[in-house]
Formats: structure tokens, C-alpha cells, sequence
């Protein structure tokens, strides 16, 4: 929901905290799940995921979450989806060139970016495309079966980038 | 034969002009364009406009209106989301008379499969240049109802293009027999929202490996001076060539339209108003272009400028002429080639 997500956005630093908080906490729990139940569990927890974030976000479910790294605004809701923007189309109002009642999702972004306190700089980095095979796929469950002890560092996969 | 005095040597040329020049050391491509920005020159490029027809002397005759004044042409691909003729094949047939074309390939309408495959392509058939860019939104044309197809963005474009050249393989890891040697360039625009964090995102593509920048259309000079400022304090201007766009205005009634409908153009109230109350708009418009250029060329950190003329080309000449930008150069043409070495095909 628009008026949520930019809630989200305006409390990027709250939600950074709630996301660190949080995250170990479910991610210890999926890996006992994961464990315990295998596959059987995905698609209620890959649902109870979009629906969470959804809800907050405007989450597409693009499959590699990189919400703490763009300030709290999704940029799968770009409608170019643009994992580097903003583009060039801004409207002098800041708001999207497509979807012209829509302020630019990577407008928010850098503003959210601003307020955060361990992701701000982190907006800098460069997220190379997507992969498209994950659409749709859980960002937690892919977090907690990976094998690296770092699971906040992700590992850019089949790109060879 | 007093343009004839401005080649400085074989090498700006070649013997024929449809083959790829010797590749300098230090450079990166075999193109005119990458010599005449690391010697040193402020560089002036222009856009052509693609022709809506499959005519290729219609883009050797498009072209023609910039003989003489310009080091580089872009091809635009698909600009403002209307159909044209391939950037691809504009580029294809400007190289076999020896033009320096740069290739504009936007994101909107080729995934990661297609792009790849065109940029070996265009290396291919002579292409020196290539210019990232997202793309306008499909909304913008006049097939709205296309599918965007959006698979990369510029940065992950241009990250991409380098992969080819620099480690000659596919995103996939397959090795590629000959890479394809180009000057890798992007786009920005320091002129709107989010206007403080442009310069981050200029870092980005220069991060990401932009070799030049072009950017879209200046007029407000005031922003573009703030904007290279600090660019120039990050040092993004050491590694990479910053080129301005400017445009020309034919009308206020066309500047009004041009900002409310084109994606991303900012014009200042001020230069509307100046349009307006000129007696003789279409000279007002030149004017202004060219008062643009030469504070351009006065900004630390600004390698050149880049001169859309979209229905104006046939000023481009006029206003790189009257600006005086090139100084005493006269950048490449065909009719150069003819005449000093004889050597057209």
C-alpha cells in the first residue's frame, strides 16, 4: 500500500533497527524449520513473507531483498525496476516520469538512506541485475540456508560478476 | 583548403576510412573519439535522429549536416519510446564511410541475452563507441502498450560491456575469441530531483565503469556549475570525460512543450521568458546554445559538450561554428578523407 510504504520510507531508521533486531531471530528460527521440515514449509513461509512485507514495502518479491541497502524503498516498484536509479525522468516534483502520481521510488530511496544509521552508505554500492529465476522465491528462506556464517553478505550468483 | 590543415596526422584518419584505426597505448578503443578527448581537445558530439524508413542514404545524408563540426555522432536507440530505424544499423552504415558513431543502447527493449549479442555486433562492424542508458518508459512513445522489458539498468549495462571487454567473456563465464573494444560511456542528469545525490549517482556509473558521461539537455548552467563542483572535489573528473548536453530551441511554445512532455528535461522559467519576448525566436535559441557552450567550455572538469538538436540539425553546424568551442580544430569528415588521401573505398 502506497500511503504504508511511504510511512515505511519516512521511519527508514526505526525499521533498520526493528530489521536488525528481528532478522537473526527469524533467520535462527527458519534454519531450524528448514532443518526439521525440509521444502515442506515454503510456501506458507514464502507467503507469510510477501504478505509482511507487502504489506510495509509494496514488496514484489523480486527474490534478492535489498530493502536495507536502498533506504527502505523497494526498487522493484520502480516501474523500470531499477536497481541503480534514480533514472534521468524524474518530474521536477520528485515525482515517478511513468507513473506520474507516484513520488520516485529511488527519490525515497536516497531520502530514507539519509535517515538510516548502519545503511545509509550502503545505497552506494552497486546491485548488479536480478536474477530472474528467484522471482517470487523467499529472501529469508534463501538467507537461512545458505551455508556462509555472514548471511548479510550475499553473494552475487550465477552472474559471475 | 584550409580545413584540410586541422588533421594533424594519418592516424586521426586511416588509410581507408571504413577500417578500424591502430589502437594507441593507453587507449581502449580503435576510436576517433576516445583520441581526440585523452589528447587533450574539447570534444563536441551531436545526436542523429534515426530515419523512420530503410533507406541508408537517408542516414549518410542526416549525418552529412555535421560534417566538419563534430568528433562523434550518438544513434539514439528508440528515443522517447517512438520506433526508428536500429541504433545498431545507423551505426553500422555511418562507420563504413568512417564517421565515429557512438551506439546508444537502452535497457527498455533488450534483455541481457539480446544486448550482448549486439554490443559483439556492433564491435563487429566497426563501432568504437557505446553509450548505456536506461531508456525512456514505454508511456512515453507511441506504442504504450509495448512490454518493458528492463532486464538490466545502466549501471548493471555498463558493468556488462565491461565484463565483454576487459575480461572477454559473457556474464555466463563462456570466453569470448576477440572482445569488443569500446569506449564505454553513460548518461546523467544533474537538473532533476534527487539533485543533491546526482553526483552519487554519477559515482555509481563511473564505479561501475563509465569511461564518459553525456548528459541530458542544460539549461540551467547555475545547477550544472554546483553539480561538476563536486564532481570535480570527488575526483570523478580524473577518470572519466564529462560532456554537457545542450540543446537548441526553436520556439517557447516548443521549450513549454519540451519540458511539460519529454522525460527529464528541466528549463528554467527565465529561459521560456527569454524565448518569449525575442523578436526572432529561432535566433534567440541559437543564442542561447551557444552562450551555453561557451560556459561549458569554462567549467573545470568539462571535456566537451554534446549538442541535441532534435528538427534542428541542420543549425548544429551554425552554433558549433559561432560558439568557437573547437578552437582552430576541425574534427574528422568524410569529405576530409577524399580529398587529402584519395582513399574513399
Amino acid at each position: 500500500m502506497y500511503s504504508v510504504r511511504k510511512w515505511s520510507v519516512r521511519h527508514s531508521r526505526f525499521m533498520e533497527g526493528l530489521y536488525n533486531g528481528v532478522n537473526p531471530a527469524i533467520l535462527a528460527t527458519l534454519r531450524v524449520i528448514t532443518k526439521v521440515f525440509g521444502t515442506k514449509l515454503d510456501r506458507p513461509i514464502t507467503a507469510a513473507e510477501a504478505t509482511l512485507k507487502g504489506v510495509l514495502f509494496d514488496c514484489q518479491m523480486c527474490g534478492s531483498c535489498q530493502l536495507s541497502k536502498t533506504g527502505m524503498s523497494c526498487p522493484m516498484n520502480c516501474p523500470k525496476t531499477l536497481r541503480n536509479g534514480p533514472c534521468g525522468g524524474v518530474r521536477p516534483d520528485g515525482n515517478c516520469e511513468v507513473k506520474p502520481d507516484m513520488k520516485c521510488v529511488w527519490v525515497m530511496a536516497w531520502d530514507g538512506a539519509s535517515r538510516m544509521k548502519d545503511g545509509g552508505e550502503a545505497i552506494r554500492d552497486i546491485e548488479f541485475a536480478s536474477d530472474h529465476r528467484d522471482k517470487g522465491k523467499s529472501t529469508w528462506l534463501k538467507l537461512a540456508r545458505e551455508k556462509r556464517p555472514d548471511a548479510t553478505v550475499k553473494p552475487l550468483q550465477n552472474t559471475n560478476v | 583548403m584550409s580545413k584540410d590543415t586541422n588533421i594533424q596526422d594519418v592516424e586521426y584518419v586511416g588509410t581507408n576510412p571504413g577500417d578500424p584505426l591502430p589502437m594507441r597505448d593507453g587507449h581502449v578503443s580503435h576510436g576517433r573519439f576516445e583520441r581526440v578527448l585523452r589528447d587533450g581537445h574539447f570534444a563536441v558530439t551531436t545526436e542523429i535522429a534515426p530515419p523512420d524508413s530503410a533507406d541508408p542514404d537517408e542516414v549518410l545524408t542526416r549525418a552529412s549536416l555535421f560534417d566538419g563540426y563534430v568528433d562523434a555522432i550518438n544513434a539514439t536507440d528508440g528515443s522517447g519510446a517512438h520506433c526508428h530505424m536500429s541504433s545498431l544499423a545507423v551505426c553500422a552504415i555511418l562507420t563504413r564511410v568512417g564517421y565515429s558513431p557512438i551506439l546508444q543502447i537502452s535497457c527498455r527493449d533488450r534483455n541481457r541475452i539480446a544486448i550482448q549479442g549486439d554490443t559483439l555486433g556492433a564491435a563487429a562492424l566497426g563501432v568504437c563507441n557505446a553509450l548505456c542508458l536506461s531508456g525512456d518508459g514505454v508511456q512515453a512513445g507511441d506504442h504504450p502498450e509495448a512490454k518493458p522489458v528492463f532486464d538490466f539498468d545502466s549501471i548493471s549495462l555498463t558493468k556488462t560491456l565491461r565484463i565483454l571487454r576487459d575480461e572477454s567473456r559473457f556474464l555466463s563465464g563462456r570466453k569470448l575469441d576477440l572482445a569488443p573494444k569500446l569506449f564505454i560511456g553513460s548518461s546523467i542528469n544533474p537538473f532533476v530531483p534527487p539533485v543533491d545525490n546526482r553526483v552519487d549517482q554519477l559515482a555509481k556509473k563511473i564505479a561501475a565503469g563509465a569511461e564518459y558521461i553525456q548528459s541530458q539537455y542544460c539549461f540551467d548552467i547555475d545547477v550544472l556549475k554546483e553539480f561538476m563542483k563536486r564532481a570535480v572535489d570527488m575526483g570523478l573528473t580524473e577518470n572519466c570525460f564529462i560532456l554537457p548536453g545542450v540543446g537548441v530551441l526553436p520556439s517557447a511554445k516548443t521549450a513549454s512543450w519540451m519540458r511539460a512532455n519529454v522525460p527529464g528535461v528541466h528549463i528554467p522559467d527565465s529561459i521560456i521568458a527569454r524565448m518569449k519576448g525575442a523578436d526572432k525566436p529561432q535566433r534567440e535559441g541559437r543564442k542561447i546554445c551557444i552562450e551555453l557552450m561557451q560556459q561549458i567550455k569554462e567549467i573545470p572538469g568539462c571535456s566537451g559538450v554534446h549538442v541535441m538538436a532534435y528538427r534542428q540539425e541542420k543549425w548544429v553546424g551554425d552554433v558549433v561554428k559561432r560558439s568557437g568551442v573547437l578552437g582552430d580544430r576541425t574534427p574528422w569528415s568524410p569529405h576530409h578523407a577524399d580529398t587529402t588521401l584519395g582513399t574513399v573505398n
